[in-house]
């Protein structure tokens, strides 16, 4: 398939046209801006049908092997797509936890019946995709995960509950890491993987209401539910190794997701287009030296985001600390997004106190909800702190 | 915001590193480290040149003073972006040479001088003549215009401060004042009256910087140089100042960090080596990723420098400028964690955080601090 750079501009065209024409009329309901915060019927229909029409117009999993339904290109194809996706501010493609972390960890590490089962319906959202890491009372502390599965035959019982379930109550599979040796030497050596059905007796969930006030995470409750062993992933034991590499690719550490598109974008033109629009003292806020001091100071580390990306590609400017832009990558930017967003609900004067249901709300109330959605993503995926960690530990070889 | 609407698209992420970058990067890390161990820069913090003449004609040797010059004055023409992977090096081994002043003064005779000055002055500099920039009247690098005065008999009046490396400059590049407008002035080392050369006490022991009174001293007419478009080319100095003392910083965070990094994980207090505690991790962390942005910044800047062949657009200033505003950042609190993470030794001399925290000081006013920077940044990005 060709790369070359005129095919590229052309193809990069043809998608830009694609979506200028498909991009659907505002529902007239507010969106979810991330994969996380999808918490309505209405929202969740919206959303299959538009990844189903991204899907069908050839725009999804174009990197994804063909015949498991992807389109077998060069991943620079779906760049270029998640690319004007994020410019044109499309809606986002939610199936994410299918798309971006159980698909490629299937095709990677799976069976061949494990890929012809489940690759097509993560692609065509028949398949809604959720993930069962976190335990109520085992968050950062993965690897200390309770949740047993006790081998009964031809079957597991599960017993225990996982948390923080996005696409909890919508998902027909989850990826599910539970103990099946309870005295292993090392906790981590006595986890297991399981792709297993939502749709289960003895499986249930119960939405959770977040900070936004939404729903769209549920904790999820497993009461002597019974699976096929056929869900178990790899081997006994294998829990960890699989549970680490589906983190490499939530962390997008590793390539190969059917997209990366799974958040609208918020970035300082936006904040700067409020502070054009909103008085204060009598004049835009723009105007204002010291708003436009933050507003420069934004701005610098955004281009430094996009630019880390950059010369990640060129190892020759990477040799310090090579692991150091990999690993910083996911904490960098939802740090930086949440100051943003944070300042963009001071900046509104006496309207930083309305929420997103007061009609004289700023732009809907956008930055407050976008505030407090950012935490999901501070949070979510290992928290800052333990990103810091992590970068200490492994980029800049600190002692645990 | 709303649905659909097309965002603007920033062209302004170019990112390119050479083979001819690498080998020059590669080469100019292996010389400084060889021509500057913490020690050889301890032993020339009290000599009043502050740095060895042997090392700076081994410098010569290797072509770096001729890199951004012309071929037909002798240079190999690469332009500033194989400057940036030499003062990165530099910076990174606290190195001390008259390079950067050397650069930027080849700069200003470059663009500002006359084919006959050019031929006169260029070849000589890059044979190793050691040139520096006379351009503050006083401390403020945002005065826009100078109170120096070069009078129609072509006699100068004034002080300039912030003279680098005056001790052993032979030609003094001074912008003064004449017939209303800003000019260069070519003066050589021996039109200075005795005692006209103060050095300053420089926060930096391993910088030398001096105070010259030109008063007095009269030039001839070929000594003032040709273009008149000065204030422009004086701008754009300033720029590649800016971004090569960014380049200089963020080598010089690196090793700070790296200095940092060694005693976390060699030393140990209430039984635990002080690396294991997130106190002083995630900070670790913090200086990590602040030199990372200031490193991306500054190879942008250069890799814009080299597809406008030299011409400084919007971007380029747009990304100098961000380039010295985040390494300025990087290594202030790169070098004020160091002091701080390595307690009580941080506070003596001995230790080497001294070193950085005043390097840091000193390089975070050179061409400009980060506010300086920020603020003509907001009428390019905001505008």
């Amino acid at each position: 398939m060709n790369t070359d750079p005129d095919t590229l501009t052309a193809f990069r065209q043809e998608v830009s046209a694609w979506l200028v024409d498909n991009i659907p009329e505002n529902p007239g309901f507010l969106l979810p801006l991330t994969f996380m915060e999808v918490g309505t019927d209405e929202q969740l229909a919206f959303l299959v049908a538009w990844q189903r029409k991204v899907y069908e117009a050839g725009y999804l999993g174009m990197s994804w092997p063909q015949e498991y339904g992807g389109g077998g290109k060069p991943p620079a194809y779906q760049n270029i797509v998640d690319k004007e996706l994020a410019r044109h501010k499309a809606p986002i493609i939610f199936n994410s936890i299918g798309l971006g972390w159980a698909g490629p960890l299937i095709l990677e590490m799976g069976t061949e019946a494990e890929k012809q089962r489940y690759i097509k319906g993560i692609l065509t959202a028949e398949d809604i995709w959720c993930q069962g890491f976190s335990e109520p009372d085992n968050g950062s502390d993965l690897g200390n995960a309770q949740t047993r599965a006790v081998r009964d035959g031809d079957e597991y019982v599960i017993n225990g509950s996982k948390i923080w379930t996005t696409h909890g109550p919508y998902s027909k599979y989850m990826i599910l890491l539970a103990r099946t040796n309870p005295e292993t030497k090392s906790k981590y050596a006595g986890l297991s993987f399981f792709l297993s059905p939502m749709q289960a007796p003895g499986i249930s969930t119960s939405p959770i209401q977040k900070i936004t006030g939404e729903y769209g995470f549920a904790q999820t409750f497993f009461d002597d539910a019974r699976i096929s062993v056929g869900c178990l992933m790899g081997e006994e034991g294998d829990g960890w190794k699989l549970a680490m590499r589906t983190l490499e690719y939530e962390r997008s550490v590793e390539g190969g997701q059917a997209t990366n598109y799974k958040i609208t974008a918020i970035t300082s033109d936006d904040l700067i287009e409020t502070c054009r629009s909103t008085q204060r003292d009598g004049k835009p806020l723009l105007d204002d030296p010291v708003v436009q001091d933050q507003l420069v100071q934004f701005i610098m580390e955004e281009r430094n985001l996009l630019l880390n990306q950059k010369r990640g590609d060129l190892p020759d400017l990477c040799t310090d600390y090579p692991l150091s832009l990999m690993l910083s990558g996911k904490l960098e930017a939802t740090e930086l997004f949440r100051r943003m967003r944070q300042y963009a609900v001071s900046l509104q004067g006496a309207k930083g106190g309305l929420y997103i249901h007061d009609a004289d709300a700023l732009n809907g109330g956008i930055w407050q909800h976008a505030y407090f959605n950012n935490f999901s993503a501070t949070i979510g995926g290992g928290t800052s702190q333990v990103q810091n960690n992590i970068i200490a530990e492994h980029a800049l070889g600190l002692p645990k | 915001m709303s649905l659909g609407q097309v965002v603007k698209n920033l062209n302004a992420d170019s990112m390119r590193f050479s083979e001819e970058q690498k080998m020059i990067l590669e080469s100019s890390r292996s010389f400084c480290r060889d021509t500057s161990s913490i020690e050889q820069v301890r032993q020339l913090l009290e000599s009043p040149q502050g740095y060895d003449e042997n090392v700076w004609q081994q410098l010569v040797a290797l072509g770096w003073t001729g890199i951004a010059i012309p071929e037909s004055f002798g240079g190999s023409e690469l332009g500033i972006e194989a400057v940036v992977p030499i003062v990165e090096s530099m910076g990174r081994s606290l190195s001390a040479t008259p390079f950067i002043p050397c650069t930027l003064a080849a700069q200003v005779i470059l663009h500002a001088a006359s084919p006959e000055q050019q031929l006169r002055w260029l070849p000589k500099m890059v044979e190793g003549q050691v040139a520096t920039l006379a351009l503050l009247d006083n401390e403020d690098w945002g005065a826009t215009t100078t109170t120096h005065q070069l009078s129609d008999e072509l006699v100068l009046q004034g002080e300039k401060w912030f003279v680098d490396d005056a001790v052993t400059a032979e030609l003094f590049i001074v912008l003064s004042q004449y017939q209303g407008s800003a000019r260069f002035v070519v003066v050589e080392r021996n039109q200075l009256p005795e005692g006209a050369i103060q050095a300053h006490a420089l926060i930096d022991e391993t910088k030398r910087s001096a105070k010259i009174d030109f008063t007095a001293v009269a030039v001839s007419a070929d000594a003032v140089l040709a273009e008149e478009n000065t204030q422009e080319i004086l701008d754009d100095i300033k720029l590649i100042g800016a971004l090569l003392t960014a380049a200089e910083a963020v080598g010089t965070t690196s090793s700070c960090l790296n200095l940092i990094v060694e005693y976390l994980k060699t030393r140990k207090q209430f039984g635990k080596l002080i690396g294991s505690y997130q106190a002083l991790k995630h900070p670790s962390v913090d200086i990590l990723n602040k030199l990372e942005g200031a490193r991306s910044q500054v190879y942008h800047a250069a890799t814009l420098f080299e597809e406008g062949k030299g011409k400084i657009e919007r971007d380029l200033e747009v990304a100098c400028r961000m380039a010295k505003a985040s390494a300025n950042d990087a290594l202030l609190y790169a070098g004020d964690r160091a002091v701080q993470f390595h307690g009580g030794m941080g506070f003596t001399y001995e230790c080497d955080a001294q070193l950085y925290i005043r390097r840091a000081q000193w390089s975070q006013q050179q061409f400009g601090d980060s506010a300086h920077h920020r603020k003509r940044l907001a009428p390019l990005l905001l505008g």
